[in-house]
């Protein structure tokens, strides 16, 4: 049986372990480390279960936070949240603006794997008139050097939704 | 704490396994106790951060057997980021509750089995996988849209109040933040020049830093630390114990955690907890914490000074060595520990205040030795094999309060001179947990 091919560096074995499965890495003192690739892919049957409307809105071009049920506490969010986490009671579904503020942004160059095609991307945390949190979301037709914080902003929604946060963008306020 | 061990932080070890990499950790510990015998050990606290990483759950089971500490008690921790601090919590109450003598605090990570930016998309499965992974799947990201407000309440609203157009402003008060952010970057890598356990030692100059490529604006890459297979073990006993093992042990003094909304976007616009030396008057117009700093640091740092019996961090610690994933969040952290009231942490990096007085950095710091932080590299110049990091903190700190860093680092630079207290310090996504240990020389 062939052994696999042998190398001096940690990148050439990756290389090689994506051609033919695995390759051997040799250190200085001629110590041999066999290393193979190891796929690894699966399907979550991922239910967003209380958030759920949030996402089944935004298929319907709307934006939902959430506002705490309890009268004495009535905390507004941005993010909906099934359960207020000021005072521990049950929220209600409430309808935000379209139009919002940047609170905080950034451009990545770079992202998780998945995104690296993506780049670069805005991202950009958004203020409401009428909520007391945040939403974190893509912020698309603009560039790093327009961006700033106060920029006046509003939503966008994804014409075929695929049931993701991506499903809703924001974009300079006309 | 009577020992500690770790490995050398590296891109890749691919000569190694976890459990290798730990029991190498574990040899280095004991050797330095002889005194201790495996058998005298009562049990274990293991951590790793990502089962995705090791693609092999109850790994921690795996280390405790490769160890031959079977059948002692063991718990698995994990806690984000702050995984490695949050093992050395629970070995200490192990040992504080009465239910062990001896403990062994063990954490490894093996981040160099998937590519960089699979391993960037496993640590972002740490943030809400609903509403914030699907957007870039990218931790960077979210530590830049917190420097990006921060820089905004601190140096736009101030230094830049009087410039009129608001985008220019913003602008030019971005690049001071990168330049001051470039100073901790600069320190801690030539900090590391002296500790041959980092993983990326190196003179680099602010324009240096600059310069280096853009990740996400504004954070560069010499301004965040990257990944690292290593591992860290530390061993904790009772007052009893620790005398007949070293004549050198190190007491912990305070612990203190905290934690906050996992997702940023939920973070509240409330009110500071306040340091003694701190009023609220200080803070009269500030939403904290908002997006801008770790309101989890601050509890724990209050936690853990309350119970080591220190009101003011700045004067009654002599070092710390704090998590600094991102160059942004070592400047936060100044601010949520109180070395600096909240808005003063720009000022403070220029200081020198946290820069060791016997290296040349090639940089003004007329105040340099008040209080080193990370005296060790810290994390963007040894490495963040995530469930050992904290633990090397801990080791470092260790050996500082020791006095033996010229013994174990060949090189006596990073000893500060008769140091007494000094505090770690762990930090989880986003500042959702923190953890904070105060250790004080025993002897």
């Amino acid at each position: 049986m062939a052994r696999p091919k042998a190398f001096d560096h940690f990148r050439e074995v990756q290389e090689e372990i994506g051609k033919s499965g695995a390759a051997i890495l040799r250190d200085a003192e001629g110590n041999e480390d066999l290393i193979i690739d190891s796929p690894y892919s699966i399907h979550y049957i991922h239910s967003y279960a209380q958030d759920s409307p949030f996402f089944l809105g935004l298929a319907e071009g709307k934006l939902l936070g959430s506002r705490c049920m309890n009268h004495a506490c009535g905390f507004t969010y941005a993010t909906p949240r099934g359960h207020c986490m000021v005072c521990g009671h049950a929220t209600t579904w409430m309808e935000l603006p379209r139009q919002g503020k940047v609170h905080s942004w950034t451009t990545c160059l770079f992202g998780g794997e998945a995104f690296l095609k993506e780049t670069p991307y805005n991202l950009a945390m958004i203020e409401f008139e009428g909520a007391q949190s945040l939403l974190l979301v893509r912020l698309k037709d603009c560039v790093q050097s327009e961006i700033y914080v106060g920029m006046p902003v509003e939503a966008r929604f994804a014409p075929e939704p695929k049931y993701s946060i991506t499903d809703v963008w924001f974009v300079p306020a006309k | 704490m009577v020992s500690g061990g770790v490995t050398k932080f590296a891109k890749a070890h691919p000569e190694m396994d976890f459990r290798l990499m730990v029991k190498r950790a574990y040899d280095q510990a004991m050797a330095e106790i002889p005194n201790l015998t495996r058998d005298q050990i009562d049990g274990s606290r293991i951590s790793y951060f990502s089962d995705h990483f090791a693609r092999q759950l109850k790994a921690a089971s795996m280390v405790q057997d490769y160890l031959g500490l079977n059948p002692k008690g063991s718990i698995r921790l994990e806690w984000g980021g702050a995984t490695g601090g949050e093992c050395f919590q629970a070995a200490y109450e192990a040992v504080a509750s009465g239910r062990m003598d001896t403990v062994l605090a063990a954490g490894f990570e093996t981040m160099s089995r998937v590519a960089t930016w699979k391993g960037n998309e496993f640590i972002a499965l740490a943030s809400d996988t609903n509403f914030d992974f699907p957007l870039g799947g990218f931790y960077t990201g979210y530590y830049a849209l917190m420097v990006v407000r921060h820089i905004y309440e601190y140096l736009r609203l101030t230094k830049f109040s009087h410039v009129r157009d608001e985008r220019e402003a913003q602008r030019l008060a971005i690049a001071e933040g990168q330049r001051i952010m470039s100073w901790v970057s600069v320190k801690n890598h030539l900090n590391a020049t002296h500790n041959p356990y980092a993983q990326y030692p190196k003179r680099l100059t602010v324009q240096d830093v600059l310069n280096s490529e853009m990740i996400s604006y504004p954070l560069t890459r010499e301004q965040i630390c990257t990944m690292s297979d290593g591992a860290a073990t530390a061993i904790l006993c009772t007052e009893s114990v620790a005398k007949r093992l070293t004549d050198k042990p190190v007491r912990i003094i305070g612990v203190g955690t905290g934690t906050d909304t996992m997702r940023l976007a939920d973070r509240p616009f409330g009110t500071v907890p306040l340091f003694p030396h701190e009023t609220a008057r200080d803070y009269e117009h500030l939403p904290y914490p908002g997006v801008h700093s770790f309101r989890a640091g601050r509890s724990a740092g209050l936690e853990a000074c309350q119970m080591a019996g220190i009101t003011n961090p700045l004067r009654e610690l002599d070092f710390i060595e704090l998590h600094d994933a991102y160059a942004s969040s070592e400047i936060q952290t100044y601010e949520d520990l109180g070395l600096c009231r909240y808005g003063e942490g720009y000022d403070f990096t220029l200081s020198g205040a946290p820069f060791l007085k016997n290296i040349e950095y090639g940089l003004e710091v007329p105040e340099a030795g008040r209080i080193p932080v990370n005296p060790s590299g810290g994390l963007i110049a040894c490495g963040h094999p995530v469930g050992a990091t904290g633990l090397m903190q801990a080791v470092f700190a260790f050996w500082q309060l020791q006095g033996t860093i010229r013994q174990h680092f060949g090189d006596p630079t990073l000893q500060l001179r008769t140091p007494r207290r000094g505090a770690i310090h762990s930090h989880a996504g986003t500042g959702s947990a923190v953890t904070v240990s105060i250790l004080e020389r025993g002897f």
